[in-house]
């Protein structure tokens, strides 16, 4: 894992040039999404090989990829830059490691927690302190949206994250 | 307060009369793992009591092989190794679901040698499967299946948490998806029966190529340690066991009582083909047919629509939906992801289907702290919230008459993909 310094300076100074990078940029691994700056998106949008479309709002910006196999991810950017939600959905999961990033850990935690201690089945509905995680869907069919409650830019409610 | 597993682990002293309840009550599924060897005819069993016609499964809610299954509901079926009338077992609780397709079961519940799947080479193939809470992980193999009076011969099957050697572990491409689930505990069931509108459990995109960007990497090569996302040739899929009967194989029905208060058990019957018998026929329900993308309906609720975005899932135990502001209930204190109001609450919404067939209905969510303060496994009313779907899970199906058509097969009346009820 390790970051990718020049894309970074390049997404933060030229947008329009960064997308042309992101449009050659060849999959590989780097520093993941949620809680992470922005630079993050563009090593999420290599490992999907997914086309990005950026939309900026008045409270935040939305990085949308789409993958190949039709997985849509949406990437929530506050005006300091970094990534305090992310939403996805499509036939299949995304890689949840590389989204949730150093989340992830705590993401596995809480899942197994909720899955040997209580009795919802058939959704997984995370609420910490820290990090709120919904998972939903079925076979072909998989949506959720995970969100840093604390990062979340002010006026900006969660529901907007999807 | 939202029972926890280890208080109801703590009432273990009641468990083995409640089994043999069961069991005396032959209400099916699972509060025993049941292995036998022996004929696979398997016409006159699934749940335990006999079924009432060659294409009827029993099938029940119960406390189910985990003790502590809640709104889950339980089948039987018998595998045989391909070809064998004498290398057969039945295994009970199996989750029915009509949210997936193809059946699973845990290993440690399989006791007879199925035959590994391999791939041309001689490589034994594995799968990762998702649902919406988990992954479950193994190699698939090939099983005559009988299910009441209905066989599927030679069937791709996935077998959940094998330790056999180049299968066991876990690739990182698959424990990267979430919580792997891979035994009675983590399931609350000795397995899966997805019964849902589909014949494969992945279809045409997991057999392009692994670096295509299409292939959704569910099927793996362990030729190679560890295992490599692979191409997996449709007809080589984990596939519902509905899809390869020799006859009633369009799709099933789920039929169960209605349910006023909770209770221990609740049976009902899983029937298999729509309008290919005289007890299978659309009689009056309506048929919502299923977006082709998503595999969803639409529910109005309160004005809003939520296009495309809700489903039937009898593998879901609950009906979750929504949020607490949107639906004015609070969650429970000890348990954000249930709801807890004050009094049960009454709901109306209204389904539409792709084909533009609707109609609207009442519901009612409870008090899930109150409802489940009990030993009780059948709870009616038991929902949470969901934000960005309409989970209609396994208390819809409470005194309705569901059907779930395959794709691309007549079903009565219409083409599924569809749900009628």
């Amino acid at each position: 894992m390790r970051s990718n310094s020049t894309s970074s300076f390049l997404l933060w100074t030229f947008p329009a040039l960064s997308v042309l990078l992101a449009a050659f940029a060849l999959p590989r691994p780097l520093s993941a999404s949620l809680g992470g700056d922005a630079t993050s998106v563009e090593s999420d949008r290599a490992k999907m090989q997914a086309s990005l479309q950026t939309t900026n709002k008045d409270r935040f910006t939305v990085h949308e990829m789409k993958s190949a196999n039709n997985v849509t991810v949406r990437e929530f950017v506050s005006p300091t830059g970094k990534v305090f939600g992310v939403a996805w959905q499509g036939p299949t999961r995304p890689d949840m490691q590389q989204l949730l990033g150093s989340y992830f850990d705590q993401f596995i935690q809480a899942a197994q927690k909720q899955k040997s201690q209580t009795k919802r089945r058939g959704q997984l509905s995370i609420n910490e302190p820290g990090l709120v995680v919904h998972m939903s869907g079925h076979q072909r069919y998989f949506v959720g949206q995970a969100y840093i409650p604390q990062m979340l830019p002010s006026n900006v409610q969660a529901e907007e994250i999807r | 307060m939202i029972r926890f597993r280890s208080a109801r682990l703590a009432n273990s002293l009641l468990l083995p009369a409640l089994s043999l309840t069961l069991l005396l009550s032959g209400c099916g599924g699972g509060a025993s793992t049941s292995s036998t060897s022996g004929s696979g005819t398997g016409g006159s069993g699934s749940g335990g009591s006999g079924s009432s016609g060659g294409n009827v499964a029993n099938v029940a809610i119960n406390a189910g092989p985990s003790n502590v299954g809640t709104d889950l509901l339980y089948a039987s079926v018998t595998i045989c190794v391909p070809g064998s009338t004498t290398q057969c077992q039945t295994i009970d609780g199996l989750q029915v679901d009509t949210g997936s397709s193809g059946l699973r079961i845990v290993a440690s519940a399989v006791t007879i040698p199925l035959t590994q799947q391999k791939d041309s080479s001689g490589n034994p193939i594995a799968e990762c499967e998702e649902f919406a809470d988990g992954e479950t992980w193994g190699p698939v193999q090939i099983a005559d299946v009988t299910i009441a009076g209905e066989k599927a011969a030679s069937l791709p099957i996935q077998v959940i948490g094998s330790t056999a050697a180049n299968v066991a572990s876990v690739p990182q491409s698959c424990s990267n998806l979430g919580i792997i689930n891979d035994d009675v505990n983590s399931l609350e069931a000795n397995g899966i029966l997805g019964v849902g509108n589909f014949i494969q459990d992945c279809g045409p995109s997991c057999a392009q190529p692994p670096n295509s960007g299409q292939n959704f990497g569910l099927y793996y090569n362990c030729g190679t340690n560890p295992c490599a996302i692979t191409a997996e040739p449709v007809a080589n899929q984990v596939a519902n066991p509905v899809g390869f009967f020799a006859t009633d194989n369009n799709g099933v029905i789920i039929q169960l009582p209605s349910l006023s208060a909770p209770a221990a058990t609740l049976a009902g019957t899983l029937t298999f083909g729509i309008g290919t018998q005289s007890n299978n026929a659309l009689s009056g329900q309506t048929v919502y047919t299923l977006d082709p993308n998503t595999g969803n309906i639409s529910t109005t609720f309160k004005g809003t629509t939520f296009t495309n975005a809700a489903f039937l899932d009898s593998g879901s135990n609950g009906i979750y939906f929504l949020d607490a502001t949107t639906t004015g209930m609070p969650v429970c204190t000890d348990a954000s992801f249930f709801y807890c109001p004050a009094s049960t609450q009454n709901f109306s919404a209204t389904n539409t289907g792709a084909n533009g067939a609707t109609s609207t209905f009442n519901f009612s969510i409870g008090n899930a702290d109150t409802l489940t303060n009990n030993t009780d496994s059948a709870i009616p009313n038991f929902g949470g919230p969901n934000p960005q779907t309409i989970d209609w899970g396994l208390p819809f199906f409470f005194g309705r008459t569901v059907y779930v058509a395959i794709a691309g097969k007549t079903a009565g009346s219409a083409t599924g993909p569809y749900w009628a009820y």
